[in-house]
């Protein structure tokens, strides 16, 4: 078969990592490569989804994937539309089957969907007729983010197989760090987790990560460090004793990012407690590749509207 | 009104009885029991190539009324109760009031007598509003017609209180029934605590939490010298203290239901609703040490724990959905075909499990048996019926059940309540 | 896919010898060279055009630059393909406004390729001219597109299939008709 043509997406949605092999990972990457240039351009537009709609439909709170959508969409010229229904829709009492139904009926193309409740996605996929591209539900998965992360090591690192990558902070709760784990084990490079132990349950380990409670162990020989944000409430509700506490054990500074390779890159999903996760000098040098992570979102939410709606429209599996 | 039973296959534990027999049936009385009985004024009923065993009972059905008659009530509950081969249900006390004052027990009684096909016999709480801290007026309860005392939905979460409770009732001579679950380790979870959860993403509630909850029960239990029993049990560990309790000769006793012998947590991976209950499905682990329990005898009783809700509250994200699934229509089936089919228990294990037991248990003396002067209340099975289960021809008012679509073999054709057929297939 | 090769039209010789015929051509009509782009189309278009450059360079001693255009987002097919074609990038490191930028691909059939390719150019930046060169121009236009330079005419029936093979991508030199053969 021709080069040129790329039978390794064949998804109706993307709800997750899981669903995905090596070949179709690599096959989003590849594209995103192409969009990426785009960007680069005086005119940042190509007619490619010129008639579509996609419609942000996000319940929970989010600038930067929203946004980040919402310029993928019209990069590629598709209309697109910003739902930010937080509470109100449930306040209301609409049921999330009838806020989606409502929108669907205005001809839609994709929906992108971020929902506090893990499954949600999914449960939408059951009945829409929509193309249903998951943006984070709950402590599930956020695909696009490992895609973006993934892309993103790629490009400083050429490669991800043989590479080791840490991920440190609230593990348990974290659907960047599930879709991430899977995404890097999935193409070949050794992942390890770190965080307290009442954040980061052995249960992770069945799927091929290292488990690894104290920071500097697990930053020795790093070629990526991933750091995620931990939130104030786990603190509420006793998953660790205190910021400062979490400070102390689990912040990259500059004498534990000694410990990781010569030129090894930080990362960060964003947005970032400085002094908290991560030291402000770190987060502001030149290992450290948050902004580009940001740059590479775009690309490569364009290729996945780009491989999902492109095409003759194929039947909604079941 | 006379009916004879001819040519059935009749299975009585309590008698150790397996052997084609004819019964006649005489006001509601079994009459006789032979093997060639005469009666030329009955309606005679065909049972060759059937089982007839006692009526079976479901000691765990939440009825929804009073106060939630839209996703069932008396009737309904009844009928699904007929249509699944049991001629007597316990209806649990958290409605809405709950059943916690004579009142309302009354009020079941006498609403069953006119409009349900089955026997019902309310199960009333064992403290006032279910919350956990003033207990009942039990005997008045008890005379108002309540076999037995739950406040199913929580736990006793005080051990002061339960102790009181089990001391108090043990001159009632009716059981205390536990919902046993540490609410604190539960909360906010929506599946089983583990492997599964992690992936999904859901909030895990740990087999301890169920664990520790049956551990204090089965501690007061021996301190107080009083008899217990366990609702839905669903863990390994819970098992195993129930046997070693046993071993210890107190009078505990405990309950499983269909779905915890069949399913496990992995089912959970489609977010589908009608997987989401209390207890949880578990893993694999805990669903076969339940099957061992059920083939040793540790477990005593089959119990559905049906939970209709209506397709409204279960058609939402997963976090969202009310617990519970439907069982009455689905549990002789299910276990016929997975247990009884299979040889993991045997027929007359199973009519035990059924029949025997629940009616030990409540203290029914003139159920739970095929004798001359018991109660008319028979279920007759054929074993070798095929059929899909299609929740569309349910006479539950709900649809929230998991074994939509299941092909099984064998089911209940008939069932008789007090010598009247109410369901026939 | 099997295929029946009908006729073998040219070889590496002839090859040879057209693209220094169409060469000249160039050259005759750009006097300004200095002002003259190449941009060739994914795939085959690429290495035509960059011997096109080198033999401009042997011949006239000037560098022309090429550049790369994958025209797979621009395509007018694109909601009805059954499957999608990968997306390639666009390399086009200079600036093609104001340029006489020389388009080149390998076979000219309806001339839908072309216009994506213009629509492409055009996202890119305002040409000053735009030529179009092909090896092959096999005819069946359903737009109103025509070639400048033109290597060879080569009159065929629409289920017919022109393969170009380049040293660079197929490891020979040659142009073929072949046939799907059907069953």
């Amino acid at each position: 078969m021709s080069p040129e043509f790329s039978p390794q997406f064949r998804h109706y949605h993307l709800l997750g990592i899981e669903d995905l092999d090596a070949a179709e990972i690599m096959t989003i990457l590849d594209t995103a490569t192409s969009m990426a240039e785009i960007s680069e351009r005086e005119i940042k537009k190509v007619p490619t989804l010129r008639g579509k709609t996609v419609v942000n439909l996000f319940f929970e709170p989010s600038t930067r994937t929203r946004s980040s959508f919402e310029l993928a969409a019209k990069r590629l010229s598709a209309d697109i539309v910003n739902f930010s229904l937080q509470a109100s829709s449930v306040v209301k009492g609409e049921s999330l089957k009838d806020t989606v139904r409502n929108l669907e009926a205005m001809a839609t193309d994709a929906l992108v969907i971020r929902h506090s409740c893990s499954g949600a996605p999914h449960y939408i996929a059951s009945f829409c007729r929509s193309h249903v591209i998951n943006a984070g539900d709950g402590s599930h998965e956020h695909p696009t983010q490992a895609l973006l992360d993934a892309f993103t090591i790629r490009q400083f690192k050429k490669r991800l197989k043989g590479l080791k990558v840490v991920i440190v902070g609230d593990i348990l709760h974290s659907r960047v760090a599930r879709s991430n784990l899977y995404l890097l084990r999935k193409l070949g490079a050794e992942v390890v987790l770190c965080g307290p132990p009442s954040l980061v349950p052995p249960e992770f380990s069945f799927w091929g990560a290292k488990i690894e409670y104290k920071l500097e162990e697990a930053l020795e020989g790093a070629d990526v460090i991933m750091m995620l944000r931990i939130q104030k409430e786990r603190q509420k509700a006793n998953f660790f004793p205190s910021v400062r506490e979490y400070r102390n054990l689990y912040c990259l500074t500059e004498t534990r990012f000694k410990l990781a390779k010569k030129d090894a890159i930080i990362m960060h999903p964003g947005p970032i407690n400085r002094g908290i996760e991560i030291d402000s000098c770190l987060a502001d040098s030149v290992q450290s590749v948050i902004l580009k992570q940001v740059a590479n979102g775009i690309a490569v939410r364009m290729a996945v509207l780009y491989l999902l709606l492109g095409g003759k429209e194929r039947e909604a599996a079941d | 009104m006379k009916l004879l039973i001819k040519n059935g296959r009749v299975i009585d534990p309590s008698t150790g009885t397996d052997e084609t027999l004819d019964i006649l049936i005489t006001e509601g009385k079994i009459a006789s029991l032979n093997s060639r009985i005469e009666a030329p004024d009955a309606e005679v009923i065909d049972a060759s190539r059937l089982v007839v065993a006692p009526g079976f009972i479901d000691m765990h059905v939440h009825l929804r009324e009073p106060g939630e008659e839209h996703k069932e009530d008396i009737a309904s509950a009844s009928q699904a109760a007929a249509r699944g081969g049991f001629t007597t249900i316990c209806a649990m006390p958290n409605t809405k009031p709950p059943n916690d004052n004579r009142g309302v027990t009354e009020y079941l009684v006498s609403e069953a007598k006119k409009r349900a096909v089955v026997n019902i016999f309310p199960i009333a709480a064992i403290t006032r509003g279910l919350a956990g801290q003033e207990l009942t007026d039990m005997a008045d309860l008890g005379e108002a017609g309540a076999v037995a005392f739950s406040d199913d939905g929580q736990p006793v979460a005080n051990s002061l209180v339960l102790r009181r409770a089990l001391e108090y009732s043990r001159f009632l001579g009716k059981l205390i029934i536990d919902h046993c679950e540490d609410k604190n380790l539960t909360e906010d979870g929506v599946m089983h605590e583990g492997e599964m959860a992690y992936r999904l993403g859901l909030k895990g509630m740990p087999a301890a939490a169920e664990e520790i909850v049956i551990a204090r029960d089965l501690i007061l239990a021996e301190l107080t010298r009083s008899r217990l029993h366990l609702a839905h049990l669903s863990t390994k560990g819970g098992l195993e203290l129930l046997r070693q309790a046993k071993k210890k000769g107190l009078d505990v006793s405990a309950e499983v239901t269909p779905h915890h012998l069949v399913l496990t947590d992995e089912s959970l991976a489609s977010y589908n609703t009608n997987f989401k209950v209390n207890p949880p499905l578990r893993s694999e682990e805990h669903r076969r040490a339940l099957v061992e329990g059920l083939k040793d005898g540790t477990i005593d009783i089959i119990a559905t724990d049906h939970a209709p809700h209506t397709e409204e509250e279960k058609d939402v994200e997963l976090d969202r959905a009310p617990f519970g699934l439907i069982g009455l229509e689905t549990a002789v089936p299910l276990i016929l075909d997975r247990f009884v089919q299979k040889n993991v228990i045997s027929l007359e294990r199973f009519v035990q499990l059924m029949a025997t037991k629940p009616a030990e248990l409540l203290g029914l003396k003139n159920k739970g048996r095929i004798a001359v002067g018991a109660d008319a209340d028979l279920t007759l099975l054929n074993l070798r019926k095929e059929f899909t289960v299609d929740v569309n021809h349910f006479a539950s008012k709900s649809r929230n059940c998991p074994f939509s679509g299941w092909k099984l073999k064998g089911m209940a054709v008939m069932t008789i309540v007090g010598g009247k057929i109410v369901y026939q297939l | 896919m099997q295929e029946k090769i009908k006729a073998r039209v040219m070889d590496a010789t002839k090859i040879r010898r057209v693209l220094h015929r169409l060469t000249t051509e160039i050259l005759e009509r750009n006097r300004n060279l200095k002002n003259l782009v190449i941009v060739g189309l994914r795939t085959r278009g690429i290495y035509l055009g960059k011997r096109i450059a080198a033999l401009i360079k042997e011949l006239e001693r000037v560098e022309i630059p090429v550049g790369v255009l994958d025209i797979t987002l621009y395509r007018d097919d694109f909601s009805e393909l059954e499957t999608q074609h990968m997306v390639q990038k666009t390399e086009i490191p200079f600036p093609v406004a104001k340029k006489d930028v020389l388009l080149v691909d390998d076979v000219l059939f309806t001339g839908r390729t072309i216009r994506a390719a213009m629509d492409g150019l055009f996202d890119l930046g305002r040409p000053k001219t735009i030529q179009l060169l092909v090896l092959i121009d096999r005819g069946h236009r359903e737009l109103p597109i025509r070639a400048d330079y033109v290597g060879k005419v080569l009159p065929t029936s629409r289920k017919e299939l022109v393969q170009v093979r380049l040293k660079e991508v197929d490891g020979t030199d040659e142009v073929l008709i072949t046939e799907p053969a059907g069953k």
